[in-house]
């Protein structure tokens, strides 16, 4: 392997890296509104969160992908290539998110909100200081399984030409034809990323546990 | 610029063909999942680590790595050892290998779900180990795993687009070959989306149906 | 009106008649034990009050002010979350299975609402808790959480916790029935504690016939969503007028 072929690899690998970083933060931060909003009292919050998660869960990470690089410079809008990779992976991933969020406040026990009722707390108050410090320690595995998810969800936005790890190593094949090294490192490679943000998830996860 | 519906409809059949490959790749695909993945996880609980030592192994790799470098491997590199699957067939073997794993893991919960006592009453029966397996364990395993199984359907025909990269006559491909003569991207694309959109929403629509009506068997 | 009224009061669960047309009062310090068998009512009674459960119909009233209601002209409407909360906020509840927050120590988990609900400032409430600690023989644990203490302990604190809201009516359901029996005598040792010392009005549901004798000084029987008897203690526990009462009580003792 050359360096130049090294460098282009490393290069790929960081940017994989802050594809899965991007998509994700940008998912967490569409999945906390959405989760909540499902879980919501207000028929026309339930409602907006329902769609946006039947939504973005059946629209796949290529196809979003293809059409924001594809089919909208036709409507005016150029998006650049890693924008519109990380846009395609956390509206996805935002759904899928947003479920483990709601998910984990209804799975509080009914007893915790009751509590909070006979103190008194308003109903916002007893999400903010009872139900959600408890939910998010319970959403914290499901988000690890997450990350993993989608560091494996970037290497589809390579079809849409970021040069990330699959990209890259793509070129490196197309020149020099070793079908079965490349391939194989580029899965050797990713097995490797998800075992580093899996070593992650477990440290935040022991770091949060109480008691 | 607006969307032409004469050229929307003059295409559509085309893409109707590919969305009919992605389905036919979507259903030989999950049932290859549905096996092998049953297979998997029987191997991993095998008492003999050199059966469920690799096997376990190779399940959490192929789980944990991207099922397009997957794909690009079946259909690349096999050739070179004298095994050239045509796209679909590389296709599908990817996506059913790759579900397996995820399969393999719904057997697994479903499997130990059955309580202890059944386990010791085949025992306390004397009925020989397949036996056990096959009438008394997996017909309770299998029903309770049912939901789960049926989510991963609808996720299996969600990565179908990828096969786009194997050149695969899916719609995507079919969007490109038509984009490659008329050079207007945006209808094709666009069209090729919503097809994948609307059978997503529909099997997610059928399987929330499955879900509920197991879940009231499952409290029955 | 008394100072707890419920007046023509009405649930069910889909065809389940839980409480049909109850009136009752409770005056201002009384300490009231509700009984009667199982699924007679008692604890949606009490839930009612805390605003967990929503009556059908009829009217509750706290000191005057309609719980679930409010006064616009002469008419009565659903109240809004503010009237409901405002009047809530003179009644709090322990339940059974203790609710305590797992995610917060004893000492926030006491501290939480004062600070956060009535505004007290935060050592005010914290040497509060203190003081509400020590009385349930508990000063040692302030900074363990809660799955770190016995069932019991946990018990004390959410006692020590609904106490730390300064309530005018406590409601107990069942407080002691998820512990072992020794346990739950040091549970309702500082029940009888508070009774002594303080003027609140208590709502209790209890199995614990001796511990309603000594702190209340009346009981209400519940039979089908209705009172079947209502006397001072002395007189429902020694000599019960009604049959189902006397069949009642022999059943409760005789499990003991
Ligand atoms: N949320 C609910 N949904 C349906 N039915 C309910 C609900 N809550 C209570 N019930 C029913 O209402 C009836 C009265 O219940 P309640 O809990 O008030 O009884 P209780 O007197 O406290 O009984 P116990 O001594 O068992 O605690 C019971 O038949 C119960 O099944
Ligand atoms: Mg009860």
């Amino acid at each position: 392997m050359s360096s130049a072929q090294l460098g282009l690899l490393l290069y790929g690998a960081w940017q994989t890296i802050l594809l899965t970083l991007g998509g994700m933060a940008l998912a967490l931060v569409i999945a906390f509104p959405v989760g909540l909003a499902r879980v919501s009292r207000n028929k026309f919050l339930r409602a907006v969160g329902f769609v946006y998660v039947e939504l973005f869960r059946g629209a796949a990470v290529l196809v979003l992908a293809f059409w924001f690089v594809y089919a909208l410079p036709s409507l005016g809008w150029q998006l650049e290539p890693a924008f519109a990779g990380i846009l395609a992976l956390g509206l996805n991933m935002g759904a899928y998110s947003s479920e483990v969020v709601r998910g984990a406040i209804q799975a509080v026990p009914p007893g915790q909100v009751e509590a909070a009722t006979a103190l008194n707390f308003t109903p916002s108050q007893g999400m903010r200081r009872v139900v959600l410090p408890q939910a998010v320690r319970a959403m914290i595995p499901s988000f690890g399984n997450n990350v993993i998810e989608q560091l494996k969800a970037t290497a589809v936005v390579a079809v849409v030409s970021i040069p990330e790890l699959t990209f890259n190593g793509q070129l490196i094949w197309s020149g020099n034809g070793r079908a079965a090294a490349v391939f194989g490192g580029l899965l050797i490679g990713y097995g490797i990323m998800a075992l580093v943000f899996m070593t992650m998830v477990r440290l935040i996860e022991r770091k949060v546990a109480w008691s | 610029m607006n969307f032409d519906w004469n050229y929307a409809l003059d295409i559509l059949p085309l893409l109707l063909d590919g969305l009919l490959t992605a389905l036919i790749a979507t259903v030989v695909g999950y049932v290859a999942a549905l096996v092998l993945g049953l297979v998997f996880a029987l191997a991993r609980r095998s008492s003999k680590r050199w059966i469920c030592l690799p096997v376990g192994f190779f399940v959490e790799f192929i789980r944990g790595t991207p099922l397009l470098i997957q794909l690009f491997f079946l259909f690349f590199v096999l050739p070179q050892l004298g095994l050239a699957l045509s796209p679909l067939a590389a296709g599908i073997v990817g996506l059913g290998l790759h579900y397996a794993t995820y399969t393999s893991e719904v057997y697994r919960a479903g499997i130990e779900g059955v309580p202890p006592g059944q386990w010791d009453a085949a025992v306390a029966l004397h009925l020989p180990r397949r036996r056990v397996w096959t009438s008394v364990i997996l017909p309770q395993a299998v029903p309770r795993s049912i939901p789960a199984l049926t989510n991963y359907s609808i996720a299996l025909f969600k990565d179908v687009p990828q096969l786009v990269a194997i050149t695969v006559a899916e719609p995507f491909t079919v969007g490109r070959a038509i984009i490659a003569e008329t050079f207007r991207p945006f209808e094709p694309i666009t069209m090729a989306g919503l097809l994948y959109l609307a059978v997503a929403l529909v099997l997610s629509y059928l399987g929330r149906i499955v879900e509920r009506r197991y879940k009231g068997m499952a409290t029955a | 009106m008394s100072f707890i009224d419920f007046h023509q009061v009405s649930k069910r669960f889909g065809d389940n008649v839980v409480l049909d047309d109850l009136s009752f009062g409770v005056a201002n310090g009384e300490r009231v034990t509700l009984i009667g068998p199982s699924g007679s009512g008692k604890t949606t009674i009490l839930r009612m009050l805390m605003t967990l459960t929503k009556p059908d119909s009829g009217t509750i009233a706290i000191d005057d002010e309609y719980l679930w209601h409010e006064r616009r002209g002469d008419e009565l409407v659903p109240a809004g979350e503010a009237h409901t909360r405002k009047v809530r906020s003179r009644v709090t509840m322990v339940f059974q299975q203790f609710n305590l927050f797992p995610n917060m120590k004893v000492l926030r988990n006491i501290t939480e609402a004062p600070v956060h609900v009535l505004g007290t400032p935060k050592d005010e409430a914290e040497a509060r808790a203190r003081d509400l600690l020590e009385m349930v023989g508990l000063q040692s644990k302030a900074d363990f959480y809660p799955s770190q203490l016995s069932g019991g302990q946990q018990q004390r604190v959410a006692i020590a916790r609904a106490l730390a809201v300064e309530p005018d009516i406590l409601l107990l359901d069942e407080v002691t029935s998820a512990l072992d029996p020794e346990i739950a005598a040091e549970v309702l040792d500082v029940l009888r504690d508070v009774a002594k010392t303080s003027d609140v009005t208590m709502l209790l549901v209890t199995h614990a016939m001796r511990f309603a004798r000594d702190v209340s000084n009346r009981v209400l029987m519940f039979n089908e969503g209705k009172i079947i008897e209502d006397a001072p203690p002395e007189q429902m526990f020694n000599e019960p007028q009604h049959e189902r009462t006397r069949g009642f009580l022999r059943s409760v003792l005789e499990e003991v």
